[in-house]
């Protein structure tokens, strides 16, 4: 099952018919969300207007947390089953997660002052939210910091396994130690406590952002897919035209 | 497939490895991860006295008090079992109000009241239109803060 998607040219064809829908369905979900976030939903009864920060705010965080779980997870199917595809997805991910807990941690700062008091606490959400960021910049770093591309990108994958103990500590750290950050709102035992009128826009918002980070990802696993065939294409060119030139590097123009 | 399975072991077992020794870590480190101590913990633990420290809890209803420079204010924390007198000059956040969370930093006096030179309000996890509130409040259905 997982091998039939694991074929670099079915997965091209693939991609190619589902990321367009993707995209037009992203941009239908961020434009009602962004309509109902900033003009058809109410002000909070504490924090007023500032609480629309919220409806970029927790998407960022759970894409952040979701992108990260699945590089994760890429990068163990990788290790163990030696799939094609699975490196590739992994490292063209973690760009996008990095992105996310930036505008995770920005957003909230912004957030943080008016309603705080403060831009920046060392509590235990926080201080695991960034964390999170410097692990992405980790991976993105290791992959790159090989001569060897597959050594990097088996570094990296092990990184990311092993930073995949984070997530559960940014999960819960809300619950297990006390906190400046409030705990959970909409994911937690007994239902969500907060309004409807406030939880439609924040999961039209997530829901957009999901489908942001699927096209985005298909965009970036095809260019790589194509630049490897490329570089493929003109090695075997090289090779062709003047077996000893091949050694000397791409010098083709 | 015997390499794959093998491969699968390595990292189910270091995935375990790794997380019991993280837990381990962070249990042995509880006390140190806690952004604020409650006043029950500043009664009862041997927690710094010489040290500047947060104390987290509730204002009680009706105990913020202004002094007459008009900057210094005085109230009492509460986590439900232990009150805490706080003294703090500044300025307060938005969302600081009687009957809200906050975490104050600073240190313990000797007389027992805690000198703050920082306060932060703390959100809880209730996000609804004023409306809905005032209606929740009216019904006496209200379960946020401030409820007794």
């Amino acid at each position: 099952m997982l091998h039939r998607f694991a074929n670099p040219a079915r997965f091209l064809r693939i991609a190619a018919v589902v990321q367009p829908w993707c995209a037009a369905i992203c941009a239908l979900a961020l434009a009602a969300g962004l309509y109902v976030a900033f003009f058809a939903s109410p002000p909070d009864y504490q924090q007023g207007e500032t609480v629309r920060i919220m409806y970029v705010h927790v998407p960022a965080a759970w894409m952040a947390l979701f992108a990260y779980a699945a590089i994760a997870l890429a990068a163990a199917v990788g290790l163990i089953w030696r799939h094609p595809l699975a490196f590739v997805a992994a490292g063209a991910a973690a760009p996008i997660g990095a992105a996310f807990t930036a505008i995770c941690l920005a957003t909230g700062s912004l957030w943080g002052k008016p309603m705080w008091g403060t831009w920046w606490v060392w509590d235990a959400r926080l201080t695991s939210v960034l964390v999170l960021l410097f692990l992405y910049l980790g991976l993105i770093a290791l992959r790159h910091a090989f001569d060897d591309s597959d050594r990097g990108e088996r570094a990296a994958a092990v990184l990311a396994l092993v930073g995949a103990v984070n997530l559960p500590i940014i999960k819960f750290s809300v619950d297990w130690w006390n906190t400046l950050h409030q705990p959970a709102s909409v994911v937690k035992i007994g239902g969500p406590t907060i309004h409807p009128a406030m939880l439609t826009p924040l999961l039209l918002m997530a829901a957009g952002f999901m489908l942001f980070f699927v096209v985005v990802l298909l965009i970036r696993i095809r260019s790589e897919l194509l630049a490897r065939r490329l570089r493929a294409l003109r090695l075997a060119q090289a090779h062709a035209a003047e077996p000893a030139a091949a050694t000397r590097g791409p010098v083709l123009g | 497939m015997t390499r794959k399975r093998r491969r699968l072991t390595i990292v189910l077992l270091g995935m375990l490895a790794l997380g019991g020794a993280t837990a381990l870590v962070l249990a042995a480190f509880e006390d140190n991860l806690v952004f604020f101590y409650s006043p029950t913990d500043i009664a009862t633990k041997p927690v710094p006295k010489d040290r500047r420290l947060r104390v987290g809890g509730i204002v009680v209803d009706g105990s913020l008090q202004r002094e007459r420079d008009g900057v210094t204010v005085a109230f009492v924390l509460t986590d439900l079992a232990t009150t805490l007198p706080v003294r703090y000059k500044g300025v307060l956040p938005d969302l600081f109000r009687e009957g809200q969370g906050i975490v104050a930093q600073g240190r313990l006096g000797t007389d027992g009241t805690f000198a703050a030179d920082e306060v932060l309000a703390k959100h809880d996890e209730n996000y609804m239109p004023p409306e809905v509130a005032n209606a929740l409040r009216k019904s006496g259905q209200w379960k946020g803060e401030g409820a007794r």
